[in-house]
């Protein structure tokens, strides 16, 4: 039986299709539909609930150290109120979860991880903690909203007073005031555009969603559902759990490197990741021929031969047509580079794009 | 909804059209096109080709899903509506209008139902 989210109650009043999703009850779109929402979040804002996202917390003196050790990203260097992105993988290297990790003290973080993997992260964590450590499973107390789109801080200046909103992307304020409310008010998101994550009790869920809603009309603001969160963070060029990332791809071939520091004394897979030389990589593509490739569509060459397979896929409503992302053959990540998918019997060609397929324009001052 | 009463409705959500003397056209209901979301791409047959009541002769991709399109007649079709493929946000739009085939030589029907039975059949589906 799938869980209801604190805003279930509002999903259906605003007319939202529900779907069950990671063991919760979502809203896959809206009457507005995938293209518009999608498109409200490129020009102006949008607004999702992520409530079924999972929140653990570390705590006490070993908190870095246990956090050093299970992620492949380094902390040692984070300011409080900094979020940094990061892998925790397995000793053979293959990725348990993609998550976000929050610095509030010294001594405490905050660790958010994809729904369908939150039972087994935190057990994975628990397996493998060691010293002065308290981790909490806090997911559900906690609601999570993301506003996101070029409109967003605007929105949140009309309910929010100046100090309370951080200026750098991937930076947050752990006791911020929105609407009255206390929340985390973190300058994140999932769809490629500037905007705001916040994290605040179950019980403000649904009077911080109607005031921001309210307070966002004249801005463009609509409700958003899990369609257009795919579509958005596809775009973007983020991997999501599932499809781009398991337990059976490194961080090196997901290309996210960036995300794993290598001059970290140790951390769990670090021989793996990083010794184990490539042979496969994640990989944008633009479909070049007609129809639409999805995941799990195989990859042939020119001469036939199985290069490898497709993770996700599916039309950008922003850029006007199909893209998927892959995992091929190194020799065949290689950018212009032709392939063929197969789907549903008929054969569709691709080539190699650089990622992300979309790139904001930044304003100053986020980053 | 719509359910013009001139045409006739299958189970699998599309709709058919008689035109005149053994030629049918085929399209997708006001209620299947509200299921499906938005729609992005349309694959048709070719004109001659033969096409078997209840097998899928078409298919329409939303942004999130491919959905099948099903033949309501046996016959051999003879003309494509070629513009949906550069539109196929009309058959949101106006889903009475955007045709995918007309079908001649009819050898074979599925079970059809009127506007009104169409509209039971729905609201029963609903309810399961």
């Amino acid at each position: 039986m799938e869980k209801k989210t604190p805003l279930y109650d509002a999903h259906v009043l605003g007319g939202g299709k529900i779907v069950p999703f990671a063991g919760y009850l979502l809203p896959v779109q809206y009457q507005s539909g995938v293209i518009t929402e999608h498109m409200a979040v490129r020009t102006k804002a949008g607004l999702f609930d992520v409530s079924h996202m999972g929140e653990i917390t570390f705590e006490g003196k070993d908190a870095l150290a246990n956090l050093q050790r299970m992620m492949t990203n380094d902390f040692t260097d984070m300011e409080k109120g900094q979020a940094r992105y990061s892998m925790m993988c397995m000793e053979t290297g293959g990725i348990v979860d993609d998550l976000i990790v929050y610095k509030k003290e010294e001594d405490s973080y905050l660790v958010v991880v994809n729904a369908s993997n939150k039972d087994k992260d935190f057990q994975w964590m628990y397996e493998h903690h060691f010293g002065e450590v308290e981790i909490k499973d806090i997911t559900d107390e906690i609601a999570q909203l993301a506003l996101q789109g070029p409109n967003s801080l605007e929105i949140i200046q009309k309910i929010t007073k100046e100090k309370d909103i951080p200026k750098k992307y991937y930076h947050c304020i752990f006791d911020a005031e929105v609407g009255g409310m206390k929340c985390i008010l973190s300058r994140t998101g999932y769809t490629g555009e500037d905007g705001f994550e916040l994290y605040l009790k179950a019980s403000d869920a649904r009077t911080m969603w109607d005031l921001l809603l309210s307070v966002g009309k004249e801005y463009g603001l609509i409700p958003c559902g899990l369609g257009a969160r795919d579509t958005l963070r596809l775009e973007a060029a983020m991997p999501l759990y599932g499809h781009e990332l398991d337990e059976t791809i490194t961080p090196l071939e997901a290309d996210l490197g960036f995300a794993v520091k290598q001059n970290k004394s140790d951390y769990i897979g670090k021989k793996k990741i990083e010794e184990v030389s490539l042979i496969r990589k994640r990989v944008g593509l633009k479909v070049v021929g007609n129809g639409i490739i999805r995941e799990h569509a195989k990859l042939f060459s020119k001469d036939e031969a199985e290069i490898g397979y497709t993770t996700s896929g599916t039309y950008c409503p922003y850029l006007e047509y199909p893209i998927a992302m892959a995992m091929v053959e190194l020799g065949y990540s290689i950018q212009g580079t032709r392939m063929i998918a197969e789907v549903r019997g008929r054969k569709i060609e691709a080539e190699v794009v650089s990622l992300p397929f979309y790139k904001r324009i930044r304003k100053g001052g986020t980053k | 909804m719509q359910f013009p009463e001139n045409l006739k409705y299958t189970k699998t959500h599309e709709w058919v059209k008689e035109i005149t003397g053994g030629t049918i056209e085929v399209g997708l209901s006001d209620y299947a096109q509200k299921e499906m979301g938005d729609l992005v791409f349309v694959n048709l047959p070719q004109e001659g080709d033969g096409v078997t009541a209840g097998e899928t002769f078409a298919d329409v991709e939303s942004v999130k899903a491919v959905s099948e399109v099903y033949c309501p007649v046996s016959g051999i079709v003879c003309a494509v509506n070629e513009e949906l493929m550069d539109t196929p946000e009309s058959i949101n739009s106006a889903p009475y209008e955007a045709w995918f085939v007309r079908i001649e030589q009819i050898s074979g029907t599925e079970d059809l139902m009127s506007a009104e039975e169409y509209e039971a059949f729905i609201e029963s589906e609903n309810q399961k």
